[in-house]
């Protein structure tokens, strides 16, 4: 058994697949056996005493009674959100709950942890006084209530959910080495979302020629509105009803809420009350002055929708540190506004070499894929990097490559290649590199 | 016998497609009040503006008494976004992002204060109230004059400095931006 344990650690020159100790992507696969025997060992030999001598409390007095809401562990608390701005602090009206990627496992996220941003607040809406109206360049205005939409066939999708300001602090300089994922990621989230095709709805009232944008606005004491273009209407677009299995929460948008998928967060209308269906964009607010992208020179991306492929290091991140060398698991997510996510290349070198990572499957269009590569780290510093590559072929840039095309002054859709230095003595930082 | 039996079928198979073939329909018809109350937009052209109009200095009263908490007033910086100032300042790192120098339509100032301000209350003024609003708020950033009165016909013609600084980048991003945007 000893010995096998031992051949794991030993690193053929044949397993490696990149720089600073990347290794074959296969190489947890081909160790598996070894591991397993490893477990069968080491059993402890019973005295002459009870049979539960020895043993945990919570294996010898029965526990609680099934719980209406299940929990997490008492001993899991911190798994939160991060909170930013709000009202209650008295400091910015736009209130952002961000999700603790670098404590996550899967490409779900749970639903209370699914990142928020609401800019004037979440409303506590009746669905039974709620209702959505469909009107404008339409045959015949219609409305429905939520009874009338759960009628309807529903689809059920996975889609991953980001802000566009996701990332802006990294258009800064110079960042706190021990600014944590949440802070610099945490505004994207994946969910299964269910709920009605906007295309089924646009169907029953009939389009009129011509159409070519649909104003969408919510409930919210904003009533925040955005444009959305037919084509992406008539395309993907659903009004979602349930996420995760359950009825969206106030927060994701409760009763019902636009989704517009791989596109930016803020176009998802939530608590959709009102689809105005027109021959052109409204202008509001959330589209000329927010969510506009400054050029070097001046001018500024508008309706800059679909958001950039984009990939980061869940795991390891500055939130921890290497206690032993070893052979380590790096494991991150992908993601892309247009479409599947085809490679995710990781490198320990600082993007000196690169090695494919295994993608877990099954991957789905416009959501968060997992990538895992395994690594082994002999204590030498390393910059942990990933790079992902979507199936229209766009590569993830560097940030000197962004930055080059979209100067610092952008503020939305950052979304370069993120890098974790790994010290000596294990200390992980976020660097610049 | 045999070809009743068919046309049996045929006729089963083809009201069955018939009934695959019909959509749901559980939309129930809207009313104008059922839109009024939930539709709230108010585009670049006018269209959509209400009846009653409002002056700088009608605004800048409502101003005092709704907004500076939160704003601050022009100079100064509150809480909330600064409204004023900031002038040909996009694309340079000191870039101060406000009405006067980055929103492009002034529909869209009148169109977001009518529905989302004052911030804690909502929707609680006149709409001649939120024109005057609208009017301190030109005013105090250069684009009309003191006198100047604003209603649904002269506000959609005030040029704001900003009107041609966006470029539209769906669906596909322009030919003199997409190597900065394809890098």
């Amino acid at each position: 058994m000893k010995s096998n344990n031992e051949k794991t650690l030993i690193v053929d020159a044949t397993d490696q697949a990149a720089g600073n100790g990347l290794m074959n992507r296969r190489f947890f696969l081909n160790s598996a056996l070894a591991t397993t025997a490893t477990l069968a060992t080491g059993k402890a030999a019973f005295a002459q005493e009870a049979v539960g001598e020895g043993q945990e409390d919570w294996t010898l007095y029965p526990g609680s009674d099934a719980l209406e809401y299940g929990e997490l562990s008492r001993f899991e608390a911190g798994r939160v959100k991060k909170l930013v701005g709000g009202l209650a602090g008295g400091r910015t009206a736009t209130s952002a709950g961000r999700t603790p990627l670098h404590q996550l496992m899967g490409t779900i996220t749970p639903s209370g942890l699914h990142f928020e941003v609401t800019h004037h607040g979440i409303p506590d809406i009746n669905p039974d006084q709620h209702q959505l109206v469909m009107h404008g360049m339409v045959k015949q205005p219609l409305k429905w209530g939520i009874e009338n939409l759960e009628n309807y066939p529903t689809i059920t999708r996975e889609y991953f959910m980001e802000c566009s300001g996701n990332g802006r602090l990294l258009y800064y300089e110079p960042l706190s080495p021990k600014m944590t994922l949440d802070a610099t990621h945490g505004l994207v989230s994946g969910s299964q979302w269910t709920g009605v095709k906007l295309s089924t709805l646009l169907d029953e009232c009939g389009l009129e020629d011509g159409a070519k944008w649909i104003i969408a606005e919510g409930a919210d004491s904003g009533s925040l509105s955005r444009s959305i273009p037919i084509d992406k209407a008539l395309d993907d677009t659903m009004i979602a009803i349930y996420q995760n299995g359950e009825r969206i929460r106030p927060g994701q948008g409760y009763p019902m809420r636009l989704l517009n998928p791989g596109f930016e967060g803020n176009t998802s209308v939530k608590w959709l009350r009102s689809l105005y269906v027109t021959d052109r964009p409204v202008m509001s607010r959330f589209e000329t002055s927010k969510y506009t992208d400054k050029m070097p020179d001046g001018k500024a991306m508008q309706f800059s929708l679909e958001l950039d492929v984009k990939s980061v290091i869940t795991r390891p991140t500055n939130a921890l540190s290497l206690q032993k060398h070893g052979l380590y698991e790096i494991t991150g997510l992908a993601w892309s506004g247009r479409g599947k996510i085809a490679r995710v290349e990781v490198s320990a070198d600082g993007g000196k070499t690169w090695a494919d990572a295994v993608l877990e499957g099954p991957i789905h269009s416009k959501m968060m894929t997992r990538f895992r590569i395994p690594w082994m780290w002999n204590g030498d510093p390393a910059v942990l990097q990933s790079r992902a590559i979507d199936e229209a072929g766009r590569v993830q840039p560097s940030r000197e490559q962004l930055f080059k095309g979209r100067g610092r002054q952008a503020y939305y859709h950052y979304h370069a290649i993120h890098s974790w230095a790994v010290e000596t003595d294990g200390t992980i930082n976020h660097v610049y590199a | 016998m045999y070809m009743r039996k068919i046309l049996i079928l045929f006729c089963l198979t083809f009201a069955f497609t018939a009934a695959q073939a019909q959509q749901p329909r559980f939309g129930e018809p809207a009313s104008k009040e059922d839109i009024d109350k939930r539709f709230f937009s108010v585009f670049p052209d006018g269209e959509f503006l209400p009846d009653g109009q409002g002056t700088p200095a009608e605004g800048a009263v409502l101003f005092e008494e709704q907004c500076e908490l939160c704003h601050g007033t022009p100079g100064e910086k509150g809480i909330a976004d600064v409204l004023f100032g900031g002038h040909g300042t996009i694309g340079t790192p000191q870039s101060l992002a406000t009405i006067g120098s980055y929103w492009p339509y002034p529909t869209t100032v009148f169109n977001y204060i009518r529905r989302a301000m004052p911030y804690v209350a909502p929707m609680s003024l006149t709409n001649s109230e939120y024109y005057s609003i609208t009017a301190y708020l030109l005013h105090e950033n250069g684009i009309i004059g003191e006198n100047d009165v604003i209603n649904k016909d002269t506000l959609p013609k005030m040029e704001m400095p900003n009107k041609d600084g966006f470029v539209n980048a769906y669906p596909e991003v322009p030919d003199d931006y997409k190597t900065k945007f394809d890098e």
